[in-house]
C-alpha cells in the first residue's frame, strides 16, 4: 500500500519534470528555428510589435501587456481586496460578516471566461465607452479592470486570514490606551499583518500575469499587435499571446510562430513561480512573528 | 435562590471616590455573568478583586473602562459612575474613558515596535505632547515603570525582545504614558515569576500616589500584600439553569477582609478552605 | 494626585476624528464595490441569458451548436464539461487523495518529501494556461493512440494534472486535522497503518477531502485555457464521441462572446453566451450544494448520530 501511495504523490514530481522538459525543449526548438538570433527578440524597428506569422517576436510589446494589465489589475484589486479584508475581519458585524464572506468566495469561484464575457458585455459598454471613450471597445483597460475583479478575492481572504491572525491582545493593548477603532486599525493591526499583506499582493499579482481568458477576451489583440503603453489601446499579453499561438486561425502547428509559445511559457512559468516562491517565504517571515 | 447582600464598608472620611457602581448586572448573550453588584473604588487606594474563577471579577473590570463593548455579545445593566459620570450614558465617548481609565492585561501585550514607539503610542494619539515633549513623556513613563534603567540603551530595539517581566512593566509604562487617572489590571502577574512578580508589586506601591489602581488577582497573597481594599466575588448556581453567576460579597479594608470578614464565605475562601 | 476635576463634557466629547471617517467611508466602498462587482456580474449573465431560454426552451441544451444564435444549442458542450467532470473525478480525486494520504500518514519528514510538498505547492501556482501546454504536447501529442488527439479524453487529463494539486493540498489539511486520539486509538487495536488510515482517518476527514474534490470539480468545468490550447474546437460540429474532436461550455462562452451581434434574429451571440454562462453556473453552484449535503452527511456520521 505505502508503494501505491507513494507512487500517487511522486506522479506530482513526475507532472513537474514534465512541464519544465516541455517548455524547455519547446523553447530550444523555437530558438533553432529563428538561428539563435536572440536580437529578434527586441524590435528595433520605428513600429516595433508582436507579429509571429512575420517572424517578428518582440518580447517587449507582450511583457508590457501583461505588466500593464496586471498594474491595472492590481490597481482594482488592491482597494476593494484589502478594504473588504480589513471591514470583514476589524468591522463587520457577525451578521453582515454573514452575508459578505460568502459572497466573497462566491465571486472567487467564478469561472475566467465568464468574467471575461462580463467585461466584453459590461465593463467596455457601460463603464470605459462613457468614461474614456477609447477607439476600440476592447482594450487593455477593460481587461485590467475584469482581472482586478478576478483576483479581489484572492487579495481579499489572504489579507483577511492574515489580519485574523494578529493576535486580540494588540487590539486590546491599543483600545487600553483610548485609541480609536480607526487608529488602532491603521497604526496596530495594519502594520502587525503587513508581510501576510504583501504576500496577498504578490500571489494576487501572480494570478493577474497569469490570467489567459480575460486578457484574450478583452484586451484587443488576436495574436498580433504593434508595442503599446496606453491603457487605452488595444494590447496583448503573454498568455494570450500563447492561446493564439497554439490554436488561433492557421493550424499549422511548427515552424518559429507556433514554438514561440514554448519560449513564452517559459518565461510565464519562471515569472510566476519565482512571484510565488516570494510570497511564500513572506508568509513563513510572519508566521515566525507570533 | 440565595439573596446575596454585598456588605458596604464605611467610608473613610478623606478619601473620594471614583467609581460608584450600583446594581451592576452583565450578560453574555442569555447567560448572566454578573448579577446586581454595588460598591465604590476609592481615589488613591490599590483595591484588589479576588474570588474563585467564573466569579465575574475580570468582567467587572471591563466594565469600568467599557472593554466590554468589543465583546459582541456582552450587554451591560446598571450604574457605572466614574466621578459622577455614568459611562454607559450614550453621549460618553469610550476612547476618552479608556484614555482617562488605562489597562493592563493578564498577559504581557506590547505591539511588535521599537521599546519607544511602544510607550509613545498611547501619548501620541492624544495629541497633547509635542515631539520634544513625547521624549520627556516617554522618559518619565519609563522611570515610573522602573524600566529606564534597563532599557535606555535600546529604545529603538523591538520591545519583544525584552523578558515577560519586562514587557509587562513596558505595558505599564505605555498605560501610564497616556496619563490616566486610574489604572486597571487583569491578573497582571499571572504569567510572571516570582521576581518578575515582586517587582510590579513594588511598582504599584509607588504609583498608587499618583493612580488609583484596581487589581484583578487570583493570588490572595498578592492581594493582602498590595491592596488597601479588597473585594470578594464568588459564585452562585442557579438552580434551574445550573449556570454560574458572579456576585459581588463584599468589599472592606483588605486587613479585615483577611483577620474578620463578615461574611462566612469570605472567610472559607480567604482561608483557603473553598476556591 | 489630587480630586480630578472633570467636567462631564470631557467624556462626552463625541467628534468623530477626520481619520476615522475616511477610513470607515472608504471601507464601505470598498466592500460595496466588491459586492456590487459580483451582483452587476450575475444580474448581467442573467438578464441576458432569458431572451435565450425563452426563445429556445430546452432545445438550448439538447440542440448541437448552430450557424446562428436562434438555432444553437450547447449540447456537444455539455458533453464535454461532462467528460472532463467524470474524468477528473474517476482520475485526479482518487490519486490526489492517495498523493495526500501518503504525504501526511507515510512519509517522514525527510528533506525529499519536504521538496515534494513544496513542489505541490508551486504547481497550485502555476497558470492554467502552461497546464494547456503540457496538455497540448503530453496527452495530444506523446498519447495520442490512446487519447486520438484533441479529444475530450485528454482535455479530461489535462484538467486532472491542473486540480490534482488543489486536491492534494486540501486533502492534506483534512487529513492533518483528524486528531492523533483517533489513530491511536486504531493502532492500539493492533490495526495496520493502511487499515488505520481506510478505517478512522479518511472516514474522519472525509468532509474535508468532499471540500476539496467540489472546489477541483468547479475549477475544472470552468476553465477554458487549458482547451483552446489542447485545440478544443470553438466553431461548428464537433462530435459526442469520446476520441473525436470535442468542445466544452466554458470553449462556447469564449466563442459566442467574441461574436457580433447581428441585426435580425430574436436572440443574439452574447444572449447565447450569457445562457451558456448561466448553465455553467448553475452546474458548479450544484456541485457546491452536493458537496455541503454530503459534508454535513458525513459530519453527522462522525459525532454518531
Amino acid at each position: 500500500m505505502r508503494a501505491v501511495l507513494g507512487g500517487a504523490a511522486m506522479v506530482t514530481v513526475v507532472i513537474s519534470a514534465l512541464i519544465l522538459f516541455v517548455l524547455f525543449r519547446g523553447a530550444i526548438d523555437f530558438f533553432r528555428s529563428i538561428g539563435w538570433d536572440f536580437g529578434i527578440l527586441v524590435d528595433d524597428s520605428a513600429a516595433p510589435g508582436w507579429f509571429p506569422r512575420r517572424e517578428r517576436f518582440d518580447l517587449l510589446t507582450i511583457v508590457l501587456g501583461s505588466i500593464v494589465m496586471g498594474l491595472l489589475a492590481m490597481i482594482v484589486a488592491v482597494p476593494l481586496g484589502l478594504g473588504t479584508a480589513v471591514y470583514l475581519s476589524e468591522y463587520a458585524p457577525p451578521r453582515v460578516r454573514r452575508i459578505v464572506k460568502p459572497a466573497v468566495e462566491v465571486l472567487a469561484g467564478i469561472p475566467s471566461v465568464i468574467v471575461g464575457y462580463f467585461a466584453l458585455k459590461f465593463i467596455a459598454p457601460n463603464i470605459v465607452d462613457p468614461i474614456f471613450s477609447p477607439d476600440q471597445p476592447r482594450n487593455m483597460l477593460v481587461a485590467g479592470m475584469a482581472i482586478g475583479v478576478l483576483v479581489v478575492p484572492i487579495m481579499a481572504s489572504i489579507c483577511e486570514d492574515a489580519l485574523r491572525a494578529v493576535p486580540m491582545s494588540l487590539r486590546e493593548a491599543s483600545f487600553g490606551v483610548g485609541a480609536r477603532k480607526s487608529t488602532t486599525t491603521v497604526r496596530v493591526v495594519l502594520p502587525a499583518a503587513v508581510s501576510g499583506i504583501v504576500a496577498a499582493f504578490i500571489i494576487a499579482t501572480s494570478r493577474a500575469i497569469g490570467e489567459t481568458m480575460v486578457a484574450a477576451m478583452a484586451g484587443g489583440r488576436d495574436g498580433s499587435g504593434p508595442r503599446v503603453l496606453s491603457p487605452l489601446e488595444p494590447g496583448l499579453t503573454m498568455t494570450a499571446a500563447m492561446t493564439n499561438a497554439a490554436g488561433g486561425t492557421d493550424q499549422v502547428k511548427a515552424g518559429a510562430p507556433f514554438q514561440v509559445l514554448f519560449f513564452v511559457g517559459l518565461l510565464l512559468f519562471v515569472l510566476t513561480m519565482s512571484l510565488n516562491m516570494i510570497a511564500d517565504r513572506v508568509v513563513r517571515k510572519y508566521r515566525q512573528k507570533y | 435562590m440565595i439573596q446575596v447582600q454585598a456588605v458596604q464598608p464605611e467610608r473613610t472620611a478623606e478619601s473620594s471616590v471614583v467609581f460608584s457602581v450600583r446594581d451592576l448586572n452583565v450578560f453574555y448573550g442569555e447567560f448572566r455573568a454578573v448579577r446586581d453588584a454595588s460598591f465604590d473604588i476609592n481615589e488613591n487606594e490599590i483595591t484588589a478583586f479576588i474570588g474563585p474563577s467564573g466569579c465575574g471579577k475580570t468582567t467587572v473590570l471591563r466594565c469600568l473602562n467599557r472593554m466590554n463593548d468589543f465583546i459582541e455579545s456582552a450587554r451591560v445593566e446598571g450604574k457605572v459612575q466614574y466621578h459622577g459620570v455614568d459611562l454607559y450614558d450614550p453621549q460618553i465617548n469610550s476612547n476618552e474613558v479608556r484614555r482617562r481609565i488605562g489597562m493592563v492585561f493578564q498577559k504581557p501585550n506590547p505591539f511588535p515596535k521599537s521599546i519607544f514607539e511602544n510607550v509613545a503610542y498611547g501619548a501620541k494619539l492624544s495629541g497633547r505632547f509635542s515631539k520634544t515633549e513625547i521624549n520627556e513623556v516617554v522618559e518619565n513613563a519609563l522611570r515610573q515603570a522602573a524600566l529606564w534603567d534597563e532599557v535606555k540603551d535600546r529604545l529603538k530595539a523591538s520591545a519583544l525582545g525584552l523578558s515577560g517581566g519586562q514587557q509587562q512593566r513596558l505595558c505599564i509604562a505605555r498605560c501610564i504614558a497616556v496619563k490616566p487617572d486610574v489604572i486597571l489590571m487583569d491578573e497582571p502577574c499571572s504569567a510572571l515569576d516570582p521576581i518578575a512578580t515582586a517587582r510590579i508589586e513594588d511598582l504599584m506601591q509607588e504609583i498608587k500616589k499618583d493612580f488609583s489602581i484596581i487589581i484583578v488577582t487570583h493570588n490572595m497573597q498578592q492581594a493582602a500584600r498590595v491592596s488597601d481594599r479588597t473585594a470578594f466575588f464568588t459564585t452562585e448556581i442557579n438552580p434551574e439553569s445550573d449556570r454560574r453567576t458572579g456576585v459581588l460579597v463584599e468589599i472592606d479594608s483588605t486587613r479585615k477582609i483577611f483577620s474578620m470578614p463578615s461574611d462566612e464565605r469570605t472567610e472559607l475562601y480567604v482561608t483557603g478552605r473553598f476556591g | 494626585m489630587s480630586t480630578v476635576e472633570l467636567s462631564p463634557t470631557d467624556l462626552r466629547n463625541r467628534e468623530k476624528s477626520r481619520g476615522s471617517l475616511v477610513l470607515g467611508f472608504g471601507l464601505l466602498v470598498a466592500v460595496t464595490f466588491t459586492l456590487l462587482s459580483l451582483f452587476v456580474l450575475l444580474a448581467r449573465i442573467f438578464t441576458q441569458a432569458i431572451p435565450a431560454f425563452r426563445e429556445r426552451g430546452t432545445d438550448f441544451i439538447t440542440d448541437t451548436i448552430g450557424s446562428e444564435p436562434g438555432i444553437s444549442g450547447i449540447w456537444p458542450g455539455l458533453f464535454g464539461s461532462f467528460g472532463i467532470g467524470v474524468g477528473v473525478l474517476l482520475l485526479a480525486v482518487p490519486l490526489g487523495l492517495a498523493a495526500a494520504i501518503y504525504l501526511e500518514e507515510y512519509a517522514k519528514p525527510t528533506r525529499f518529501n519536504r521538496f515534494v510538498i513544496v513542489n505541490i505547492r508551486n504547481l497550485a501556482g502555476v497558470p492554467a494556461v502552461i497546464y494547456g501546454v503540457l496538455g497540448l504536447i503530453i496527452f495530444v501529442g506523446w498519447l495520442r493512440p490512446i487519447t486520438n488527439g484533441g479529444s475530450v479524453i485528454a482535455a479530461a487529463l489535462t484538467l486532472s494534472v491542473l486540480v490534482l494539486p488543489v486536491i492534494i493540498i486540501t486533502g492534506m489539511e483534512a487529513i492533518r486535522s483528524v486528531p492523533t486520539g483517533i489513530r491511536e486509538a486504531g493502532y492500539g487495536v493492533g490495526a495496520t497503518r493502511w487499515e488505520v488510515t481506510r478505517d478512522h482517518v479518511v472516514p474522519y476527514a472525509m468532509p474535508g477531502i468532499l471540500t476539496g474534490t467540489v472546489l477541483a470539480l468547479s475549477r475544472a468545468l470552468g476553465e477554458a485555457a487549458p482547451l483552446i490550447m489542447i485545440g478544443a474546437i470553438t466553431g461548428l460540429l464537433p462530435e459526442t464521441s469520446l476520441t473525436g474532436k470535442f468542445t466544452a461550455i466554458p470553449m462556447l462562452i469564449y466563442n459566442w462572446s467574441g461574436r457580433p451581434d447581428s441585426a435580425g434574429g430574436a436572440i443574439g451571440w452574447s444572449n447565447s453566451a450569457a445562457a451558456a454562462g448561466l448553465v455553467l453556473l448553475v452546474l458548479v453552484i450544484a456541485f457546491n450544494l452536493t458537496g455541503v449535503l454530503l459534508r454535513q452527511k458525513f459530519e453527522k456520521k462522525r459525532v454518531g448520530t
